[in-house]
């Protein structure tokens, strides 16, 4: 076990967990900050994803010791009143059905969006295909990244 | 004019009473049908009369409406609710839904969210409760001001005298209608002047799951409680001897390390195929996760252990000398094929797979001396609840089990085994804990879709008319067969059979139970069918429909051929079918399933040597349509899903364990092989609405191995498609030719 200072959503915390715990289990297990989602563990699918600085890292492989002071970013901080243009569009296009994977799907959008403001189809496909979503609600991510992509 | 009414034998559906707070608060039973054919002389079943489901409406005119329905991704958190909001007259927007308390003693086998049928079963309930709040707001009003019922009208929980000034909110009046004698009949409104149903609404939980608000049973949390995970044996037909309990109990952060047995007089939903399994508890899921790893345990066979070749070995011996399940014959196929000019038979396999909910497996127990709680993502709350009685020896009155938002079902979370495991793990440690299955658990202990394999056969006279068709089809857990559906009723000399085979791998319900696979095949082969004798698909199918309607075959056929009919004619339509567009291929395929009727039209195109899905176009047949924004919803996932599961997902066995343990080997569709575009488009109706969950993904299937041929001029028959298609070589070929 060690202590860890970490910025997360602005915040100042201070964790005491093994260094190789996954960002993951410190924000589920330690912080009871529940929006980023489990769902492989290996990087697979995109649940848990979320911000270092503002690059959508999978915090499920990303363990507590490599942070060190980079700001990370999680769903319940991506903004104050929950009105992200990201997270704005996912409720305009009404995008979840079961809702699990959206988080994740929500946070690799805002990173991608951040750092191509107005990325082609197979720049969006590419980018967001490591996220899957079991339900099948891809034409609608698309739709609601597409209609940030053109109102900015 | 439609009444319907409150009562069965003077006990009432319903229940008014003051709210807490100020307003009027009336209680029902959301989950069943107040409207049901009983026959005189049966007593009514005593849940009919328990409470779940609640509409409060408070004296500012806000109203909630407690939904107790299991929310898995299909929406019903809104579209049953807008049915309340529509009967009883108010502003979407000033209504609030919150997921209601649920009380399981209500749904000892009644509340079960699968098969599509939730819409179906709420609709006159809901339609009820809604028309009886808005009945009585109005009897107040009319007693408030001195005048009839009939002098008063109501829009958006405001009441208006029709030839006066005055009005008054739903707010003012609704603590005065506590004391209105609930009516014994209401009016329902006629479906001409839904204002709410039939409008594209918004997901009610959409804001809170944008914002990652703690909604799902994995997020759960109890002050003090452990978490717990199973390591259950690597293979069907194997148990737990014993393992290293003493190395995991000194690791960091577990807090002990036993065996548990839910064995329960095994049920269809318990589905314990691995009753005793190793369980670890401890303080973080990292902490666990790492015990897993450092697990040494001895397993012991206990039955055969099973491989893919063996599987397929026994569906081509079972397909002939299995167990009939079901079967129907309608005049002489076999005179009928020996006189046939001509004979087409055809063979379609699928190979078992996981159901991978994105939310593992996981429930929050806390079980004491007498008393248990259980907490998380089931679509039975009941079943579990009567089975924890059977294994912890509580008496059910002492068992409270609540359902949290569900991270996908798809059929899986109808067993109840890993709700048991919680409870039986709490129980052991006498404090609250939160199991939780690992991505690898999951996949490798699933109740699996099973493999299938189904024989196509038409007999063609000289004339290339149909005179005889066969299709025999056979599962280990069930064959892919519905003797009853078209085209059954539309062809002379006609047989079907269902048969099943045996294994020990653990199999249940997956989305659209074995229509998934029967639809792909019977559109594959009705395609192949049509091609053969000269004609269009959508003109063939629709031929036989037409003399499903003149003058059916049978009597027991268990469509309504112009519904089928209406949905083909509809795509067609939509689709420009028949007009030829250079570049792109187009497959169709129609099926009916869950009581909806669904035809689409995929359109594929080339790029980089790769068929890819450009557009599907689905039309929809599901009577009135509730909330048309969660329904396109859902059938466009429903597409993705078929389309998703027939190309690439395929789990395997050796040595009785599955190949395939996470998303790196096991594919699931992805964001660049979804349909470009998904358009939906319903055939308008004043039909009691079906359900969506399920009816939007068998078509899929078809549609897209039909389509799949036209650019490559192979037929495909195996599951999943992916693999046939492995030679690009082919493809391109076929193209330059």
């Amino acid at each position: 076990m060690a202590v860890f200072n970490l910025n997360i959503n602005g915040e100042q915390h201070q964790v005491d967990v093994d260094p190789d715990m996954p960002m993951l289990w410190v924000l589920r297990d330690s912080l009871n900050l529940v929006g980023t989602k489990y769902g492989c563990g290996i990087a697979q699918c995109g649940a848990c994803t979320i911000h270092l600085g503002d690059v959508a890292m999978r915090s499920c492989m990303l363990p507590v010791s490599q942070v060190g002071n980079q700001a990370i970013t999680t769903i319940e901080g991506l903004s104050e009143k929950g009105d992200h243009p990201v997270q704005q569009a996912w409720l305009e296009h009404d995008v979840a059905q079961c809702g699990y994977c959206q988080s994740g799907q929500i946070m690799n959008a805002a990173a991608l969006l951040k750092s191509n403001p107005k990325p082609s189809d197979p720049e969006i496909e590419a980018a967001m295909n490591g996220n899957i979503c079991r339900c099948g609600t891809y034409v609608r991510i698309k739709e609601a990244i597409k209609s940030v992509t053109s109102n900015t | 004019m439609t009444l319907i009414k409150t009562q069965h034998n003077r006990r009432s559906f319903l229940k008014v009473s003051a709210a807490a707070g100020g307003g009027m608060l009336i209680g029902f039973n959301w989950l069943t049908s107040c409207t049901s054919q009983v026959k005189e002389g049966i007593p009514i079943p005593k849940e009919w009369f328990e409470i779940n489901g609640y509409i409060k409406i408070g004296d500012t005119g806000l109203v909630t409406i407690y939904s107790p329905n299991p929310e898995i991704g299909q929406n019903v958190m809104t579209s049953m609710p807008l049915i309340v909001a529509e009967e009883l007259d108010v502003n979407w927007d000033h209504v609030v839904v919150e997921q209601g308390a649920l009380n399981p003693d209500a749904f000892k086998k009644r509340q079960f969210s699968g098969g599509s049928l939730s819409i179906m079963q709420g609709w006159d309930v809901l339609r009820m409760a809604g028309a009886t709040g808005r009945r009585m707001l109005l009897e107040a009003a009319a007693k408030e001001w001195g005048v009839a019922v009939s002098d008063l009208t109501v829009s958006e929980g405001i009441i208006k005298e029709i030839k006066g000034e005055r009005t008054i909110g739903y707010g003012e009046i609704a603590a005065k209608a506590v004391d209105i004698k609930v009516p014994e009949e209401v009016e329902l409104k006629n479906p001409k002047d839904f204002k709410l149903i039939g409008s594209f609404k918004k997901n009610v939980e959409g804001p809170k799951l944008v914002t990652g608000k703690p909604l799902f049973g994995i997020d759960f949390i109890r002050e003090g409680m452990l978490l717990a995970m199973i390591e259950h044996p690597p293979a069907f037909g194997m148990t737990v001897k014993d393992f290293n309990r003493e190395e995991i109990v000194s690791m960091n952060g577990i807090r002990d390390a036993f065996t548990i047995d839910i064995s329960v007089e095994s049920t269809r939903l318990v589905a314990t195929v691995f009753p005793h399994l190793i369980a670890i508890v401890g303080d973080s899921t990292w902490h666990l996760m790492k015990a897993k790893k450092a697990l040494k345990a001895n397993w012991e066979s206990i039955s055969e252990l099973e491989n893919s070749e063996m599987h397929t070995q026994r569906l081509k011996r079972d397909i002939e000398k299995g167990e009939i399940q079901e079967s129907r014959k309608d005049g002489n196929p076999e005179v009928a094929f020996s006189k046939a000019a001509k004979v087409i038979e055809r063979t379609y396999t699928a190979p078992f797979q996981a159901h991978n909910t994105l939310e593992p497996m996981n429930f929050f127990a806390h079980v004491t001396a007498n008393k248990a709680e259980l907490i998380g993502p089931t679509q039975t709350p009941g079943v579990l609840k009567s089975n924890a009685s059977t294994l912890l020896g509580i008496p059910e009155e002492n068992i409270t089990v609540d359902i949290t938002r569900i991270g996908g079902g798809f059929g899986r979370r109808l067993y109840v085994h890993y709700g048991l495991e919680a409870a039986a793990i709490s129980k052991k440690m006498g404090a609250p804990i939160k199991l939780i299955y690992s991505r690898e658990d999951d996949m490798t202990a699933g109740i699996y879709r099973t493999a299938y394999r189904s024989t196509y056969k038409v007999g063609l006279d000289e004339n290339n008319n149909i005179i005889a068709y066969s299709a025999r089809g056979v599962g280990f857990r069930e064959g892919a067969i519905f003797p009853n559906r078209f085209p059954a009723g539309t062809i002379e000399n006609y047989t079907a059979t269902k048969l099943k085979s045996e294994s020990n791998i653990s199999m249940g319900a997956w989305r659209a139970p074995r229509s998934h696979f029967a639809a792909g095949a019977e559109q594959s082969f009705l395609d192949e069918v049509a091609e053969a004798i000269g004609k269009d698909p959508i003109d063939l199918q629709l031929e036989l429909f037409d003399r499903a309607i003149d003058n059916p075959i049978g009597e027991k056929n268990e469509y309504e051929a112009e519904r089928y009919a209406g949905v083909i004619k509809l795509v067609k339509e939509k689709a420009n079918w028949g007009v030829e567009t250079p570049g792109i291929y187009r497959g169709f395929a129609a099926y009916f399933c869950h009581n909806t009727y669904v035809a689409q039209v995929l359109d594929l195109i080339m790029k980089e040597g790769k068929p890819i899905v450009n557009k599907v176009w689905c039309a929809v047949d599901c009577g009135i349509v509730v909330n048309r924004e969660g329904a396109i919803n859902i059938i466009q996932g429903g597409v993705v899903d078929g389309i998703g599961h027939a190309m690439y997902s395929e789990i395997k066995f050796e040595n009785g364990s599955p190949t395939d343990n996470n998303f790196n080997t096991y594919q699931l569709i992805r964001h660049n092989q979804s349909p470009k575009e998904i358009e939906v488009f319903f055939v308008e109706s004043e039909i009691k609405p079906t359900g969506l969950g399920e009816p939007g993904l068998p078509p899929a299937v078809g549609a897209l191995a039909n389509a799949l041929y036209k650019v490559t001029g192979k037929r495909y028959y195996h599951q999943p498609y992916a693999t046939a298609i492995q030679d690009q070589s082919t493809i391109e070929t076929t193209l330059k030719g």
